[in-house]
């Protein structure tokens, strides 16, 4: 037994590491836009990386995905046609390829490289993206959503972090255009960083500003991701009319019977009760 | 002529050095790298701290170069096809000020078009040359001034045989580029020199495919803000002049003016960016004008908005467009350019060059990333969407033909009194009024104030253009001379 140590480390802030043992580095690629690795690890099984900041974990994947989508499918069960801006790993459309009755996904993703790389590395998550109704587009979120008007009932803006490939979907013109982008009943959900480390709360107070000035619901919902800088992380939720809680259509999303290991309709509703100083951070942000 | 190597800096190998010798310094500046001012050093950083120095003999002098600078302004004078290049740490506009200096003295006439920057017309308030203006012509469905057609060059030359010089605005701000190869040959005929501003034209000397610059065009002076588009730091820039230039003689012209402290700072940045483009000019403005290029037909397929390009070409005041310019007209949206360049900044978090009545400019460059222009047109796409009005009412022309009643010198240190914009027309301007940027005066010291350029200064003003020029800080009474 050899006593090898292998650890991947990110810096959560410039005086706190996170620290995973390494079994062995899987792959190592330098795309055009970002350096991608996938380790295998103990604790947390495949591991995907992006230019150093740890992306999904096989352990805890499910509740980020599950988060992602079954929060706005239960608010609205009719949706028919999604766009997701992100997601290479394919984690938020496998779960999104559950519900019969979604017509359409467009993807669009950035970095063809992840998609390569989830595809051969974590079939866990990419194992939906050949799904019929799945159509791949390979380029920058922002320049996508500038065409489509009143088209999508919902938007899934799975991105990494503000800075890097994925800044300009932390921008106000790209939530302008999404809400352009969205019908009626249309919901846009978002990666909205954390309220914890001063960073990350810069981040998740700008977003929440620039999305607030488009759409006139909007506010975020809360889970705990093991992996994530603090564990606890937030996704927004906006819309033209929609509320994610008034308009929770529980008896609906659980006649439909979908077995989930994190998301269920009471834990819905509590997702959405925020903690005083989260509160307070997004009412700072709007002045 | 043996070619030098343009992957030396002479400079920066100096300053490199100087650096690595650890010199205990009792010299100035007194921040001693940085010691004696910690906070300043914390900000700008410790290496820009320690590498501002004072001239020294390995370091040579900007006002009398005889070593490593004097190398580094002959690589320069290399790179851009020129005789003699000067560094300049006061902006260009001390490059422009030298060439009209150098050429004209008191009383000597000057052919220039009306929109120069004002540069170009401090030069006359300071050294008392005349301008005979040319109405550079106006593009009416933008409302943009072009560049000079040789026609009307050539009826401001028979009419002015005595002339000492002809300025060329050269691109302008929008990127209008004038027949400068027949401009000069006419000019050489009848013995006058040609000077070029060409502030915005760095990359004509490097990249592919663009417009003719300056020297290659025979012209005898031009004024280069290596800052504006080639890569170094602001207030850095280089005049060139060609063999017909006594060179000794603009150095003289130059130093009266200029600091005898020049930065190094600013100076290496130039070293630097020479090489720079020598090295990689051709890649980075093949790159500039795919993203310029790209952004165009992209805002082109918004609706409203006219990205316009080399279309506008048309062999004579617009004689070539340089197509690494964005420059969209806004009015067809119903917003004045002004606006959206303010909607851009407060809204959006985007800061573009400049806004005028009609138009918005935004400067690319090879340092951009497709990520940045993505959103400057997302940006532009939701303003249209969001804040699109009726066009009718919006002022419709920028640039109005001045009537030049007095010498600039004269006007500018004559007897004035202060009276209220609103109230002026009819009297004879002792300032300058303008928007900044772009700089370009709507009224000159010695022209004639009339309604319509009162009417276009106030709607300026309302629309949210930064006014300057005026002593009166808030732009509301202007000094006329007081008619003896």
């Amino acid at each position: 037994m050899t006593l090898m140590e292998l650890w991947f480390t990110e810096e959560h802030t410039k005086n706190v590491r996170f620290s995973i043992k390494v079994d062995k580095q899987l792959v190592s690629r330098q795309g055009d836009f970002q350096r991608i690795d996938v380790f295998e690890t103990k604790e947390f099984g495949k591991v995907l990386t992006l230019d150093g900041f740890l992306m999904v974990t096989e352990k805890d994947e499910f509740i980020y995905h599950e988060m992602i989508t079954h929060v706005p499918m239960a608010v609205n069960p009719d949706i028919k046609k999604v766009l997701v801006i992100g997601a290479g790993d394919g984690g938020t459309i496998r779960e999104l390829t559950r519900y019969e009755k979604v017509e359409r996904i467009d993807m669009v993703e950035i970095d063809r490289e992840v998609v390569a790389v989830c595809k051969e590395y974590l079939p866990q998550t990419a194992c939906k993206l050949e799904d019929e109704r799945v159509h791949i587009h390979y380029e920058d979120g922002l320049k996508f959503v500038r065409k489509p008007v009143n088209e999508y009932d919902l938007i899934i803006v799975d991105s990494t972090d503000p800075f890097g490939p994925g800044e300009g979907l932390f921008t106000k013109e790209f939530y302008g255009n999404c809400f352009k982008a969205l019908t009626e009943r249309g919901i846009l959900i978002n990666q909205h960083e954390s309220p914890y480390y001063e960073n990350d709360l810069k981040a998740m107070q700008r977003a929440h500003k620039h999305i607030k000035s488009a759409f006139p619901i909007s506010t975020v919902y809360q889970m705990h991701i093991p992996t994530y800088p603090s564990g606890h992380w937030l996704f927004g939720f906006a819309s033209k009319g929609l509320s994610p809680t008034k308009d929770l259509n529980a008896e609906k999303w659980n006649g439909l019977g979908l077995k989930t290991k994190y998301y269920n309709t009471n834990l819905h509703l509590g997702a959405f009760a925020l903690p005083n100083y989260v509160m307070e951070l997004l009412e700072e942000s709007s002045l | 002529m043996e070619r030098l190597s343009q992957e030396r800096m002479p400079l920066y190998e100096a300053l490199k050095q100087h650096d690595s010798k650890r010199i205990a310094h009792f010299d100035v500046p007194g921040h001693k790298g940085g010691r004696g001012n910690k906070e300043l050093k914390h900000f700008l950083g410790e290496t820009c701290l320690r590498l501002d120095v004072n001239s020294m003999k390995p370091l040579d002098n900007l006002c009398h170069p005889v070593s490593v600078i004097k190398e580094a302004q002959e690589l320069a004078a290399e790179a851009f096809g020129a005789d003699e290049a000067f560094f300049i740490v006061n902006g260009t506009t001390a490059a422009v000020q030298a060439m009209v200096m150098s050429t004209c003295k008191a009383g000597d006439k000057i052919i220039m078009p009306r929109n120069v920057h004002r540069s170009a017309i401090n030069a006359l308030v300071v050294c008392g040359a005349l301008p005979i203006y040319i109405n550079p012509g106006i593009n009416k469905e933008l409302g943009i001034p072009l560049g000079m057609s040789v026609k009307d060059v050539e009826e401001a030359i028979n009419s002015n045989p005595e002339a000492k010089a002809i300025l060329v605005n050269n691109p302008t701000y929008y990127g209008i580029c004038s027949d400068l190869g027949q401009i000069v040959a006419l000019a050489h005929e009848h013995n006058m020199l040609v000077l070029v501003d060409e502030a915005h034209g760095t990359h004509f000397y490097f990249g592919e495919d663009m417009p003719v610059s300056a020297m290659a065009a025979g012209a005898d002076m031009a004024a280069v803000s290596m800052h504006k588009t080639g890569g170094s730091l602001t207030q850095s820039s280089i005049l060139l002049c060609n063999k017909s230039m006594n060179a000794d003689y603009v150095r003289q012209v130059i130093n009266l003016t200029q600091t005898t402290s020049g930065s190094y700072l600013l100076m290496s940045s130039l070293d630097i960016a020479r090489k720079n483009l020598s090295m990689n000019g051709k890649e980075m403005f093949r790159k500039t004008v795919e993203f310029a290029q790209y952004a165009r037909d992209e805002i082109n397929k918004l609706g409203g908005y006219y990205a316009f390009a080399e279309e506008l070409a048309d062999g004579d005041a617009v004689y070539a467009f340089d197509k690494t310019k964005l420059s969209i007209h806004t009015r067809a949206v119903g917003l004045a350019g002004i606006e959206v360049y303010d909607l851009l900044r407060d809204e959006y978090d985007i800061q573009i060059e400049f806004g005028d009545i009609g138009n918005i400019l935004a400067i690319v460059s090879a340092g951009d990333r497709n990520l940045e222009i993505e959103r400057l047109i997302s940006a532009l796409s939701e303003i249209k969407r969001l804040y699109e009005k009726d066009k009718t009412g919006l002022f419709d022309h920028e640039y109005i033909n001045p009537d030049v009643v007095m010498a600039p010198q004269q006007a500018f240190y004559g007897e004035k009194h202060s009276v209220p914009i609103i109230e002026s027309a009819g009297e004879i301007c002792g300032e300058f009024v303008m928007c900044y940027p772009p700089g370009i005066p709507i009224l000159a010291p010695g022209e004639r104030i009339t309604e319509d350029i009162v009417n276009y200064i106030l709607y300026a003003k309302e629309k949210g253009c930064f006014m300057t020029g005026t002593q009166d800080m808030k732009i509301e009474n202007i000094n006329v001379v007081t008619k003896s």
